[in-house]
C-alpha cells in the first residue's frame, strides 16, 4: 500500500522486541489486573530510587556512627557519635586551626565565604543580564545564547579552560603585558585563587540563573509597564515599584536554588585549583570526597558525618524553596 | 447477539455514589438511548458496561454471561467517544487497524474489514491522513469506523454527535439510524439532545442523579411520563407545570382549582384522589390553544417569539410561567392578555412527590 | 552595512542615547567577549605546537617559526628575516647565538657566516595547525578508549533514563492507585539528595553490587532522575484519558498503551529529557571519578582531569582533548539551544 518510511524500517526491530515483551506482560496483566500494571510501570524507577538514593540515605547515618578505614559496613565498628564529636572538637570555636579536624572547619569557612560572595554576585549579575536581555534588543535570542553558552560546558572543561587562561603564560597575563604590567602566577596566590573560583563559577553558571530570572521578567504583564509609561513614571521607579516586587517570588526561588548549588561546589574548582594553594579553596564536597576516598588516611565514617551535616543544610534550603514555590503557586491561583 | 442485562448495578467513586441500583435489560439489536441532565451518570453507566469502570455492586451480563470481572478488551464491545479519541499519531488506516492487530487477526482480513468499513462510511479518500488533518465530521466517521471494523456485539456511543455543528448533526443522525438498521447490532447511545433520543431510540432510558427514572419507547415517554421529571425532560419546549388544588372528587371526575381562579374538571380514570390534595398539572406547550371563552384562565403575555411556522408565547398564568407554541403566525404582542383553553389539551396530573397520578385524555382538535 | 548597524543599534523609542543604552551595550559586548573568548582561546591554543604554547607573550593564532635543514648542520635551523646593515632584509638560518650577536647562514650558501644583532632579526613565521595534538592522544594514549567510555555511558544512561522515567511518569499520570501520592513524595524527596550527601554509602552499595570499576556503576545511580519523571508526567497529564480508554477497548494491553500510544505522544517531552540527559551524563565528573579507578575505564572527563593533574602537564594534548570533550555539548548548544532554554525556563531545573 504505502512504501515504508525510514523510521518505520528502523523501528521494526524495536517493535518486534516490544511485541515479544508484550506476551509475558499480558499474562502479568491478566494475573494482577490494571492496577498491578501501574505497580509494574513504577517498579524500575522505585527500585533504582530505593537502592541508589533512599538506601544510601539510611546507610549514611549508620556509616557516620562507625569507625575504621574498611568500606564494608560489616567490617566496621560501631562507635556512636564519635565522628560527630570529632568534627566538633575545637579548643577555640572561632579558630578553625584549633580544631581536631581543622580541614573540615577550613572547608566550612571557605564554603561559607564562597557561598556568600558567589551567590550575591551571581544574583546581581544574573539580574542585570536578565534585565538587559528583557529589553527590546535586536537578535535577542542570540544574546541570550551568548550568556547561556558556558552553562552546558562540563565542569572539567570549565576548569581546564580557566586553568589555561590563569596560568603564567596565559591570556590574562598577556592582557596585563599589553598594558605594560608584570605577569603574575595567579593560581599560587591564596586570595587570587579564591577570587578566581568565584569568578569561574560565576562565568559557568550565571547564564542559567539569568535565564530563569528572564522567564520571571517575561511573565510580568506588559500592560503594567504600558500603564506606568502612560503615567510618565521614571524607569528607575518602574524598576523599584513594579519589576522588583513582581519578580520577588521568582528571585527568591533563584536565590535558594543558587544557595543549594553553591553549597555543593566542587567539580570545576577541583579541576582548577585542586583545593589549593594549601587549603585556600578546599570546599565541603571536596573535603568529603577526600576524607572518604582520596586521602591516604581515608575515613568513610567521618566523611559520612560531614555529608550528613551538609545534607541538613541542603534539606533546610530545599524546604524553604518548596515553601516559597507553594506560596507562589497559591498566589497565582488567587 | 448483544443482549445486555444490568442487575442492581452500583458504582461509587470513593464516598460519592454515582449509580444507585440500576436495573436494565437491553435486547439484542435494540437501539437504546440514555438521556438525563449533566452529571446524572450516563457516561459512567456506559463506561461500566464497557468495562472501563469496575462496578461496586450488582451484576452485568452480556448474552447471559456475567462479565463483572471481564476486562474491557474481552467484552467484545466497541465504543465511540465524545472526543472521538482517535490516536493522533496514527493514520486513519492505522487507527482502524489497531484494534484488529491487537487481536492477532490475519493481515488480509484486517485489510478487508477496513476497506469495507471505509466504503460504508465513505472515508476512503483520506485513509492515509492523520486525524489532525481531518474535519470534525470526518473524524467522527473514522471514530465510528474504528468501532465498526471490530464487529462488536454492541456499540457504545457517548455523545458522538455533540462536537458537530447543527446541520451535520442532523445528517449524521440519519446515517447512524441507517447504519443501525444495516448492522442490526445493539447500540447504546448517550446524549443530551432529546431530539436525537426521540428520533434514534427504540427505547429511551431517562436518568437522574444515578437512578433510572423511566424506560420506554419515545412515544410512551412522551405520552405517559412516569413522573414530573420525565415529563419535563422529554419534549421541547418543556412541559408547563401548573399548581392546582383538588376541590371535588366524584365518580371518575375530579375538579381542580388552579391559581388565578380557574376551575377545571378532569377525567380521573382509576386514580384515587381526595379533596384538599395538592397536585401539579402538566400541559405541553404545543397543546395549548387560544380561546375566547371567558371561563378559561387569562394569561398575560410578556414575550412573543414569531418563528414563522409557529409562534412561541411566554406568559404568566396566575403567577406561574407558561409557554405556548401556537401554530402559524399569530397577531399577538407582549402586553396582550389572552385566554388559553385548558379543557381540551391532554393534561398530566402529578402528585406531591412528582409521580404521575393519571392523564386526562383531552379532546382531539 | 549602515542598515545593519542601525538595526543593531536600534534604541527604545528611537530617541537619543539613554544611559541604560550605554550600559546595555557595554554589558552585551563585554558578555560576548567574556563568555565566548575563553572557549575560542582554548580552540586556538589547542592548535599550537608545544613550543608555541610556551611562548610569552603568546600569539593569538597558531604560528610556528619555520625551520630548514642546512648542509653541514645535523639539526634543522630556525629561519629569520634579518635586517642587513645596508637596510635590505635577507632570510637567514640561525646557527648559534653568542651574546647579542647571532651567527647566521644563508640556506642557499651555507659556507658564509653572517653576524646579525639579535634585535635586527625576526623569526619567519607561518600559520600552522598542530593537528597532531588531536591525533596523538587517540593513537598513543587511551583517549579513544575514554571517548568510547563517555559515549557508552551517555547513550546507555540516556536510553535507560528515558524508558525508566517514562514508565514511572505513565504510572503516575494515568493510573489511580493507593500509593500514588507516596510515590510522588518519594520522588520529590530525592530532589533534596544530591550526590555529595550520599557519596560514601552509595560507593559501598556500588561495591557490594560488584559495580565498582564498571561503567554500569556510573550509569545506574543516575538514571532515575526526579526531574525526568516530573517533565514527562507533566506532559502526559495533557494526553486525554479517553485515548487510553479507547485503546483499552481496542484490546491493547497496558504495555501496548504505554508503548504504542503514550510514548509516541510524549515525544516532544522525551526529546527535551534526552537532550538534558545527554548533557548531564556527558558532563558527569565526581561520580565517575569515585567509581572508576582503572585507566581503561575512565570517561573523558575523568581522563582529562587526571592527565591535567599530573606533574608535567602536556598542555598541548590536554587542550586538544578539552576541545574534543567540548564538541558534543557545543553541537547540542548550537542546534538545540532553544529546546534547552525553554526547558529550563519551564521547569527551573538544570
Ligand atoms: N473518576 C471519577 N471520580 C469521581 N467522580 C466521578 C468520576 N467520574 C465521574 N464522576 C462523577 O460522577 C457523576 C456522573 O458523571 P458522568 O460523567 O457519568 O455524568 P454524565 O451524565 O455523563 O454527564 P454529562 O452529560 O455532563 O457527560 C458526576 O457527578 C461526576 O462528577
Ligand atoms: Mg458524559
Amino acid at each position: 500500500m504505502t512504501t515504508p518510511s525510514l523510521s518505520a524500517i528502523l523501528m521494526a526491530p524495536v517493535n518486534a522486541v516490544m511485541r515479544m515483551i508484550d506476551v509475558p506482560l499480558r499474562r502479568l496483566q491478566k494475573a494482577t489486573g490494571i492496577g498491578g500494571m501501574a505497580a509494574f510501570f513504577l517498579a524500575p524507577n522505585m527500585l533504582i530510587f530505593g537502592v541508589f538514593v533512599l538506601l544510601p540515605l539510611v546507610i549514611n547515618f549508620v556509616y557516620s556512627m562507625t569507625g575504621g578505614t574498611a568500606f564494608f559496613l560489616s567490617e566496621r565498628d560501631f562507635i556512636g557519635g564519635q565522628q560527630y564529636s570529632r568534627l566538633f572538637q575545637c579548643q577555640n570555636y572561632l579558630d578553625p586551626m584549633s580544631c581536631q579536624e581543622d580541614a573540615f572547619w577550613t572547608a566550612v569557612g571557605n564554603t561559607f565565604w564562597f557561598v556568600l560572595l558567589q551567590v550575591s554576585l551571581m544574583i546581581l549579575t544574573a539580574l542585570i543580564t536578565a534585565l538587559i536581555l528583557n529589553r527590546e534588543l535586536a537578535a535577542r535570542s542570540f544574546w541570550r545564547a551568548v550568556f547561556f553558552f558556558p552553562v552546558l560546558l562540563s565542569p572539567v572543561v570549565v576548569g581546564l579552560i580557566w586553568k589555561w587562561i590563569l596560568q603564567r603564560q596565559g591570556l590574562l597575563n598577556f592582557g596585563l603585558y599589553q598594558f605594560g604590567l608584570d605577569p603574575y602566577t595567579w593560581l599560587t596566590d591564596r586570595n587570587w585563587t579564591f577570587a578566581a573560583t568565584i569568578g569561574v563559577s560565576l562565568w559557568a553558571h550565571m547564564g542559567f540563573y539569568a535565564l530563569i530570572i528572564l522567564a520571571g521578567l517575561q511573565a510580568i504583564p506588559k500592560d503594567l509597564y504600558e500603564a506606568a509609561e502612560m503615567d510618565g513614571t521614571k524607569p528607575a521607579r518602574v524598576f523599584w515599584r513594579i519589576t522588583l516586587p513582581l519578580l520577588a517570588p521568582n528571585l527568591l526561588v533563584v536565590v535558594v536554588l543558587a544557595l543549594i548549588k553553591s553549597v555543593q561546589v566542587f567539580d570545576e574548582i577541583y579541576v582548577l585549583t585542586g583545593g589549593g594553594p594549601g587549603t585556600s579553596t578546599l570546599f565541603l564536597t571536596q573535603y568529603i570526597y577526600e576524607t572518604g576516598f582520596a586521602s591516604a588516611l581515608r575515613n568513610p565514617g567521618l566523611a559520612a558525618a560531614a555529608s550528613i551535616l551538609m545534607g541538613g543544610v541542603l534539606v533546610v534550603l530545599t524546604l524553604i524553596q518548596l515553601g516559597i514555590g507553594k506560596r507562589g503557586e497559591n498566589k497565582g491561583k488567587r | 447477539m448483544g443482549e445486555i442485562k444490568l442487575t442492581d448495578v452500583k458504582k461509587s467513586f470513593g464516598a460519592v455514589t454515582v449509580l444507585k441500583d440500576i436495573n436494565l435489560h437491553i435486547e439484542d439489536g435494540e437501539f437504546v438511548v440514555f438521556v438525563g441532565p449533566s452529571g446524572c451518570g450516563k457516561s459512567t453507566l456506559l463506561r461500566t458496561i464497557a468495562g472501563l469502570e469496575k462496578i461496586t455492586g450488582g451484576e452485568i451480563a452480556i448474552d447471559g454471561k456475567r462479565v463483572n470481572d471481564v476486562t474491557a478488551a474481552d467484552r467484545g464491545l466497541a465504543m465511540v467517544f465524545q472526543s472521538y479519541a482517535l490516536y493522533p499519531h496514527m493514520s486513519v488506516r492505522q487507527n482502524l487497524a489497531f484494534g484488529l492487530e491487537n487481536s492477532n487477526m490475519p493481515k488480509a482480513e484486517i485489510t478487508e474489514r477496513i476497506n469495507e468499513a471505509a466504503r460504508m462510511l465513505e472515508i476512503e479518500a483520506y485513509m492515509d491522513r492523520r486525524p489532525g488533518q481531518l474535519s470534525g465530521g470526518q473524524r467522527q466517521r473514522v471514530a465510528i469506523g474504528r468501532a465498526i471494523v471490530r464487529r462488536p456485539t454492541a456499540f457504545l456511543l457517548d455523545e458522538p454527535l455533540s462536537n458537530l455543528d447543527a446541520e451535520l448533526r442532523v445528517s449524521t443522525r440519519a446515517e447512524l439510524a441507517a447504519l443501525h438498521v444495516r448492522l442490526g447490532s445493539t447500540m447504546i447511545y448517550v446524549t443530551h439532545d432529546q431530539v436525537e433520543a426521540m428520533t434514534l431510540a427504540h427505547r429511551i432510558v431517562v436518568m437522574r442523579a444515578g437512578t433510572i427514572e423511566q424506560v420506554g419507547t419515545p412515544l410512551e415517554l412522551y405520552n405517559k411520563p412516569a413522573n414530573r421529571f420525565v415529563a419535563g425532560f422529554i419534549g421541547a419546549p418543556h412541559m408547563n407545570f401548573l399548581k392546582a388544588d383538588v376541590v371535588a372528587v366524584s365518580a371518575g371526575v375530579v375538579t381542580l382549582a388552579f391559581a388565578g381562579g380557574y376551575r377545571g374538571e378532569l377525567q380521573i380514570g382509576q386514580a384515587k384522589l381526595h379533596v384538599g390534595e395538592k397536585v401539579t398539572v402538566g400541559v405541553r406547550p404545543q397543546h395549548l390553544i387560544v380561546s375566547d371563552d371567558p371561563q378559561h384562565p387569562t394569561v398575560k403575555i410578556y414575550l412573543v417569539e414569531a418563528l414563522g411556522s409557529e409562534t412561541v408565547v411566554h406568559g404568566d398564568l396566575g403567577g406561574e410561567k407558561v409557554l405556548a407554541v401556537l401554530p402559524g403566525q399569530q397577531r399577538l404582542n407582549a402586553g396582550d392578555t389572552v385566554r388559553f383553553d385548558l379543557s381540551k389539551p391532554v393534561l398530566h396530573v402529578f402528585d406531591d412527590n412528582g409521580l404521575r397520578l393519571f392523564t386526562h385524555p383531552g379532546q382531539e382538535g | 552595512m549602515g542598515k545593519v548597524a542601525r538595526f543593531i543599534l536600534r534604541r527604545k523609542g528611537g530617541q537619543g542615547w539613554h544611559w541604560t543604552d550605554i550600559v546595555t551595550w557595554f554589558w552585551l559586548v563585554g558578555g560576548l567577549i567574556i563568555m565566548f573568548g575563553p572557549a575560542i582561546w582554548l580552540v586556538f591554543s589547542s592548535l599550537k605546537t608545544p613550543a608555541a604554547l610556551a611562548e610569552f607573550p603568546p600569539s593569538i593564532l597558531p604560528y610556528v617559526t619555520q625551520q630548514v635543514t642546512v648542509e653541514g648542520h645535523d639539526k634543522p635551523l630556525m629561519l629569520y628575516n634579518a635586517k642587513m646593515p645596508d637596510g635590505s632584509t635577507r632570510v637567514l638560518a640561525e646557527v648559534r647565538r653568542i651574546g647579542l650577536v647571532a651567527q647566521m647562514v644563508d640556506p642557499k650558501a651555507p659556507a658564509e657566516i653572517v653576524r646579525v644583532n639579535i634585535n635586527d632579526r625576526t623569526p619567519v613565521r607561518t600559520m600552522s595547525f598542530a593537528t597532531e595534538n588531536y591525533t596523538q592522544p587517540f593513537v598513543h594514549f587511551d583517549f579513544l578508549r575514554y571517548l568510547w567510555n563517555s559515549v557508552f555511558v551517555t547513550v546507555v544512561a540516556t536510553l535507560i533514563t528515558l524508558v525508566v522515567n517514562s514508565m514511572a511518569a505513565f504510572a503516575l499520570s494515568k493510573y489511580e492507585f493507593k500509593g500514588r501520592s507516596i510515590a510522588m513524595l518519594v520522588i520529590l524527596a530525592t530532589l533534596m539528595v544530591p550526590l555529595s550527601v550520599i557519596m560514601v554509602p552509595l560507593y559501598s552499595i556500588i561495591s557490594t553490587l560488584g559495580l565498582f570499576n564498571s561503567l554500569w556503576g556510573v550509569i545506574l545511580p543516575t538514571v532515575a532522575t526526579p526531574t525526568g519523571v516530573f517533565i514527562l508526567r507533566q506532559y502526559m497529564l495533557t494526553i486525554p484519558d479517553e485515548l487510553i480508554d479507547a485503546a483499552r477497548m481496542d484490546k491493547a494491553s497496558e504495555w501496548q498503551i504505554y508503548w504504542r500510544i503514550v510514548l509516541p505522544l510524549t515525544a516532544p517531552a522525551l526529546a527535551v529529557l534526552a537532550i538534558f540527559s545527554v548533557v548531564w551524563r556527558w558532563n558527569d565528573f565526581l561520580w565517575p571519578l569515585i567509581v572508576l579507578s582503572r585507566r581503561e575505564l575512565y570517561t573523558l572527563q575523568v581522563g582529562l582531569s587526571i592527565y591535567s593533574g599530573e606533574l608535567n602537564v602536556q598542555w598541548h594534548f590536554i587542550l586538544a582533548m578539552t576541545v574534543v570533550t567540548m564538541i558534543p555539548v557545543v553541537l547540542v548548544f548550537i542546534f538545540l539551544q532553544r529546546f534547552i532554554t525553554t526547558g529550563i525556563a519551564g521547569t527551573g531545573l538544570k
